[in-house]
């Protein structure tokens, strides 16, 4: 795993629908500066800068980095972008740790970040190619067969999306950052929304935001403040048509949390593992990971979620922070995972606090649940 | 009352009212020629704007110190004007807005161009938009405009696209309707449609293979979100696996109900009618039931 990274700073904006008063720069500088003030340090501090988004398509500015630079003190200091689709603010978070760990640079600065309000992510994501009969479904219309048949293979019972839907809104109301804050939400209230995707409701999706998410690395003798240890990092990723492919529970995933596990020594994740911070665009999509992590066996992973186990006073509380249903600045929803997970290992989550948190998963998920990063931080030294 | 006792009556004194400014809104009028904003100070140290010659609150003179503001201000509150009058300043609708420009203590009304309602809110940022010819006249600002913003960038890019050799050789098959796939030798695994790489071993793949087109529906969503590019609401979107494929096709269902749909459905395809068949998979009109009874999805292996 090389050598010893901790996330020190973590900086993130208020996540809404339009953010009319900030330029892209402006608004990747507000969390890379409230990220560096946590952290006790400024921008003459860092080595490298590392830069995630979603596609290019989202706000049509091409090599965004470049032009970045100067927002987030780059100017002399190798900067890069990194794009793996959904899953890319993890992907940045691992790029930017691996930097640390090869021993090339003391403080790496990690920026993801969205602008979703500046066209429009089902547009971007449906670029009709001659030759196809393109059927314009965006994302929910990908995912929702998906969970068709992870309901018929599992059998559980319609309202379990809905459970989830009103758990991670009402811990986004603790939560100062949440886009999506519906005081009184419960289970009437999503069930009365309309069906977009059949079997997805509306209030079962994430909303589109704007919004970007900064942490600061470290090695180990460069850490200042409150750090939150490194204990594993791994990514993974799959095509998206290939014979015997599993779309419930891909095996890209599986993969990938079995190798993050086993480099943070992590046997049982339900129990081992105090807080999660899991990449859930769509409802259904908290049972499905909880199988796929291995949090629960196949098909038993709808009964935590049923039983309160993934709620925050649960015994293994998934997206204290409300989770992408509740913010989603597509770039950025990866890396505030992550950011998430080191938020509670130090201590620092405020009201949406898990008491006692040592160990915390980060995971993120993209493309056509194709591609996945996860790390795990805790409180104390790998 | 008769309609001949109606007439229409006009007061308007000869080349208008000859109105005495005073020192005080001479100066103000005279800045504003000269394309600049200014307000005066009353003796408690508030800034007027527009000025006045006696302060409001005590009656008192104002002092003889005038204080450049402005150009810009913020927006306190407005009545939205949707239909102008022939008096108006605007010939559009526009609001009649209070605003207070930088560094004054009051706010001035004057007419804001704002395009539409929606646009308007409290602490809107927005700066005069000055005549060519400016003679001294509160007119001399046309209108106020909001600050700008934001901005559209129309991005295109064309691009010339060639399906390539695996691709063409698929729609060759689909002009002629027949479903063409390639068999990797190494996993046996069958790929519709026809590609030249195995994604699982990255093996060559050189057999071709015809597949039906009859398959199972494995799994759907009933789409209700309308779009302009894609088909009425509700569609039904699904993964059919063909007799003889090892990978599913995304594709449209059709001549069924949204709500009939089943996974393990039996479908087929329907062709639109050979003369109107081009290299696209727009020849496959939609997948529609057979009637057959419906397969058993673990035998398939589910939705994969």
């Amino acid at each position: 795993m090389g050598n010893r990274c901790a996330v020190i700073g973590v900086g993130q904006t208020r996540y809404q629908t339009r953010r009319r008063d900030v330029s892209l720069a402006g608004l990747v500088r507000e969390a890379a500066l409230r990220a560096l003030e946590d952290a006790g340090l400024t921008f003459a501090d860092i080595d490298a800068v590392v830069i995630g988004k979603a596609p290019d398509l989202f706000e049509g500015v091409m090599m965004p980095e470049a032009y970045l630079a100067d927002a987030l003190g780059a100017a002399g200091k190798p900067v890069m972008r990194v794009h793996t689709a959904g899953s890319v603010g993890g992907s940045t978070a691992l790029v930017g740790a691996s930097l640390v760990q090869g021993g090339v640079h003391g403080r790496v600065l990690v920026v993801a970040f969205e602008k979703q309000s500046e066209s429009n992510a089902t547009w971007a994501l449906t670029t009709h190619l001659p030759f196809n009969a393109s059927l314009v479904v965006g994302a929910g219309g990908y995912f929702a067969p998906h969970i068709r048949e992870y309901m018929r293979r599992s059998g559980a019972p319609d309202h379990v999306g809905t459970l989830v839907a009103v758990k991670d809104r009402r811990n986004a109301l603790k939560n100062p950052y949440a886009h999506l804050r519906i005081p009184g939400i419960n289970r009437e209230m999503v069930e009365s929304t309309p069906m977009l995707w059949e079997p997805i409701r509306y209030l079962e999706t994430c909303p589109s935001s704007d919004g970007a998410c900064a942490i600061v690395l470290a090695a180990e003798d460069k850490v200042t403040g409150t750090p939150a240890w490194i204990h594993g990092t791994a990514m993974r990723s799959e095509p998206i048509m290939v014979a015997g492919r599993d779309v419930v529970s891909p095996r890209a995933g599986r993969d990938c949390a079995a190798d993050v596990y086993r480099q943070a020594g992590v046997t049982d994740p339900r129990r081992e593992i105090d807080v999660a911070e899991v990449y859930v665009p769509f409802s259904w999509y908290e049972p499905m990971w909880l199988e796929n992590l291995g949090f629960a066996a196949e098909g038993e992973g709808w009964k935590l979620t049923e039983a309160g186990s993934t709620a925050l006073d649960g015994d293994t509380p998934w997206n204290a922070s409300g989770g992408v249903l509740s913010s989603n600045p597509i770039g950025a929803s990866g890396l505030i995972r992550f950011a998430e997970a080191a938020l509670q290992v130090r201590g620092m989550a405020g009201e949406h606090q898990v008491e006692g948190a040592r160990l915390a998963l980060g995971h993120a998920y993209g493309g056509g649940a194709q591609f996945f990063a996860m790390w795990i931080v805790g409180s104390s030294k790998p | 009352m008769s309609e001949d006792l109606v007439a229409t009556h006009v007061l308007e004194f000869p080349g208008g009212y000859t109105r005495t400014t005073g020192p005080v809104i001479g100066r103000f009028l005279t800045e504003l020629r000269d394309r600049r904003l200014v307000g005066v100070r009353t003796a408690g140290g508030r800034v007027l704007v527009p000025p006045l010659e006696y302060d409001p609150d005590t009656g008192e003179p104002v002092t003889e110190e005038y204080v450049e503001v402005g150009p810009a201000g913020t927006v306190q509150a407005w009545a939205w004007v949707g239909s102008p009058r022939p008096g108006h300043p605007l010939d559009r609708p526009f609001a009649w807005a209070l605003i207070r420009l930088d560094g004054a203590d009051t706010a001035l009304v004057h007419a804001l161009d704002a395009g539409s309602p929606k646009a308007l809110r409290p602490g809107m940022r927005v700066r005069p938009c000055w005549r060519a010819a400016t003679t001294g006249h509160i007119t001399d600002i046309e209108c106020f405009l909001p600050e700008v913003t934001s901005l559209v960038a129309p991005v295109r890019a064309e691009y010339r696209v060639t399906p390539g050799r695996a691709l063409t050789r698929f729609l060759e098959g689909v002009r002629d309707g027949r479903f063409v796939g390639g068999r990797c030798a190494e996993c046996a695994a069958v790929y519709v449609p026809y590609r030249e790489s195995c994604p699982a071993c990255g093996s060559v793949i050189e057999e071709e293979v015809e597949v039906a087109d009859t398959g199972t529906v494995t799994t759907f969503a009933i789409n209700n979100l309308p779009d302009p590019r894609a088909p009425e609401v509700p569609f039904v979107s699904a993964y059919v696996l063909l007799d003889g494929a090892d990978t599913p096709m995304i594709t449209l269902i059709g001549g069924v109900p949204a709500h009939e749909v089943r996974q393990g459905m039996r479908v087929r395809a329907v062709w639109v009618p050979p003369e109107e068949r081009t290299l696209s998979m727009t020849n496959v009109k939609w997948f529609e039931p057979t009637g057959e009874p419906d397969a058993d999805l673990d035998s398939t292996g589910g939705a994969r």
